[in-house]
């Protein structure tokens, strides 16, 4: 998993609200079965017209949004179904931080699977970001380790993660290698059971 | 001793390992896998060189790609691929596979129960969010992530936080007409479609102790439409005297054992729980959703609501989202929306007493003219179990078309859909954009009403049926 740190970048604002993870990658795609090239399927329903070219209307194709690595979302984002196929789009589509009131809990917890960090923040304080990025070009820097972002127009603000998921995305750990070193204790407990 | 909930039980007795500033390690007791979120993780094994710690702990079926008219040509090559890989992965790695000869295969969360391979106490997981539905057993069950199904399969094992508890309580006895599925979409209509974030909900009351073990399946199953991570009832008689018998549940003495290791399992008298929410029954009528998540829905004598009826900004952003894609007006009532299709299917609503109570409305009368109706079983088991009651020829004498088993229009990743700008009445759990086919309208309902709607043309009150056919 490709580590987290710092990460700057150009924000995408989707002021909707309960954007499940049907919309984010709709089923049709979910038939591969390796775990690249999703990116081109994100927001498929959305994002393209009936004859294939770009929805304008939608807000990852506004020109403000090109290249957007910062996904500044609405309440429970990512509900529904638990297909990982959701943070795969996101990731291979360039995102590498969302912003949101609140997450689904399987779609946040896959996040920090795949090297996307989700930020829980207050309502009104996304709601600011939004402001700030819905019309222009809206550059964020978020610092994983001391847990705070800026805009460098006066926006700042700390935010809340977990020691333990905050660790992994630094250093890009695979959970499986570190479950392995309690194999002991795994062994222990079935032989208990 | 401090009197404990379900849930803190089967919490405490699966810790492998716990310290400050991680979450626990938790015991996993059985993981289902299904053909569409596994690939990646078999995958993940072979490039690591691991193994499946615990086979026989683990079990496979395919359900979302399965044709529903003809099992024996996949069309579809990409959906064909995904099943082979199924089979390929469970033969390499030594998982047992209902594959589609299988006469157990059938939806993975209609199937662990029918095989007794859900239990209450157990820890279960699958790459499902509808993992919530063997919760009706008293285990708890929840949905993960390809990543987690890759852990589980390495270590049997996932790292997990402890979960926030909720009651959900639903007081007094159930009105006429309603069911199972009303209870759930009348609590997530009242309490909002993510009251449940970041909770493991425990289904308490009168009203869900006179429930079968099928219909606490129903409520169970939609735990994840109200955001929650898994959904539980307390074990009780109906649990052991449904699991009695089936294939994985032990028999004779060491059955009795289990019964008694089962019954200490229920929250004790006096346990605290984190939030606690109430619903009364009377308040239950037979529901409709009108928008695009669970939680937008009515009884079936409500309308549609305004933007302007919101409680805060989210909620009107919501509405007015809903109105635009499912194409209504506020103020229309729900009898006098039509529908063009009829969807009785899901692991939500397809097991064998939920077509008993759709074929009780079907029987003797014809489906509306211009209405497409479906039944597709959930397990080839309840296909069989229906054939033997004449329930497919019920069906197919109204006019339905009688299935075979799998999620089919649930999410339509199989052949089965509903065309752009037509409207649906599903028996199953998801209203979202998108979900039964591209542009297609959804509307939430029991089997019941699902059958009543088919038969009428559009939603009607069951109570009222024989009145609005004969006008």
């Amino acid at each position: 998993m490709e580590p987290i740190v710092t990460h700057t970048g150009n924000t995408a604002v989707l002021p909707r609200v309960n954007v499940d993870t049907d919309q984010i990658i709709p089923k049709q795609f979910l038939k591969r079965v390796e775990r690249t090239g999703f990116g081109q399927f994100l927001f498929f329903d959305w994002r393209f017209l009936a004859d294939g070219r770009d929805n304008p209307e939608f807000e990852l194709n506004q020109p403000q949004a090109a290249g957007a690595t910062i996904l500044i979302a609405d309440h429970n984002f990512g509900s529904g179904s638990s297909r990982e196929h959701a943070p795969w789009a996101l990731q291979d589509y360039g995102f590498r931080v969302i912003i949101a009131p609140s997450f689904a809990d399987i779609f946040y917890n896959n996040c920090f699977k795949n090297g996307i960090l989700p930020i829980r923040l207050e309502e009104e304080k996304v709601y600011k970001l939004m402001e700030n990025g819905k019309d222009k070009k809206y550059e964020i820097t978020v610092d994983l380790p001391k847990q705070t972002m800026t805009d460098g127009e006066g926006f700042e603000e700390t935010f809340a993660i977990d020691e333990y998921y905050k660790e992994m995305l630094i250093n890009g750990w695979d959970e499986i290698s570190i479950t392995l070193q309690y194999e002991d204790k795994i062994d222990q407990f079935e032989k208990n059971a | 001793m401090k009197p404990k909930t379900i849930i803190e039980k089967i919490w405490e007795s699966h810790k492998v390992h716990s310290e400050e500033g991680k979450p626990d390690l938790m015991y996993v007791d059985l993981q289902m896998v299904h053909e569409v979120t596994s690939p990646q993780a078999f995958e993940g094994l072979r490039l690591a060189g691991r193994k499946v710690r615990r086979p026989d702990l683990t079990f496979a079926t395919m359900d979302h790609n399965v044709p529903t008219e003809n099992r024996s040509s996949i069309t579809d090559a990409v959906s064909k691929k995904q099943m082979e890989t199924l089979t390929e992965n469970c033969k390499e790695f030594g998982v047992e596979v209902a594959d589609l000869n299988s006469p157990n295969n059938g939806i993975v969360h209609i199937i662990g129960p029918e095989l007794g391979l859900t239990q209450p106490g157990k820890i279960i997981v699958c790459g499902d969010s509808h993992t919530s539905t063997h919760g009706a057993f008293g285990a708890l069950a929840f949905g993960i992530g390809t990543s987690e199904v890759e852990h589980t399969l390495a270590t049997q094992t996932l790292w997990q936080s402890p979960p926030k508890t909720m009651e959900v309580r639903v007081n007094g006895r159930l009105n006429p007409g309603a069911t199972a599925k009303d209870i759930i979409l009348a609590v997530i209509a009242k309490h909002g479609v993510d009251f449940g974030t970041g909770h493991v909900l425990e289904y308490t009351g009168e009203a869900i102790r006179g429930l079968t073990m099928e219909e606490r399946m129903t409520i169970c199953n939609m735990s994840i439409e109200a955001g929650a991570r898994a959904g539980l009832i307390s074990p009780d008689q109906v649990t052991f005297d449904y699991l009695e018998g089936r294939k994985h549940v032990p028999e004779g003495e060491d059955y009795e054992k289990k019964v008694e290791e089962w019954k200490a399992l229920a929250t004790d008298k006096g346990a605290e729980y984190d939030a606690v929410v109430a619903i009364d029954s009377e308040e239950i009528e037979p529901m409709v959703t009108w928008g695009t998540n669970p939680s937008q829905g009515v009884g079936i004598h409500g309308r549609v609501p305004s933007p302007d009826d919101a409680k805060n900004n989210a909620e009107r952003k919501a509405i007015e989202q809903s109105l635009e894609y499912m194409d209504l007006e506020p103020g229309t009532k729900m009898t006098d929306i039509h529908i063009q299709h009829v969807f009785l299917g899901s692991c939500t609503n397809a097991r064998i007493s939920d077509l008993r109570a759709a074929a009780k409305v079907a029987e003797g009368r014809k489906v509306a003219d211009g209405v497409r109706a479906m039944v597709v079983p959930g397990s080839q088991q309840v296909k069989l179990q229906a054939e033997e009651e004449g329930l497919d020829k019920i069906f197919k004498d109204a006019g339905f078309d009688w299935r075979q088993s799998g999620c089919s229009m649930c999410l339509s990743m199989n052949p089965d859909f509903v065309p752009e700008g037509e409207r649906c009445a599903s028996t199953s759990n998801r209203n979202f954009e998108g979900r039964q086919g591209k542009g297609a309208r959804t509307h939430l309902v029991s089997p019941a009403m699902a059958a009543a709607a088919a038969i009428a043309g559009r939603f009607v009150d069951i109570r009222y049926l024989e009145e609005v056919i004969t006008n």
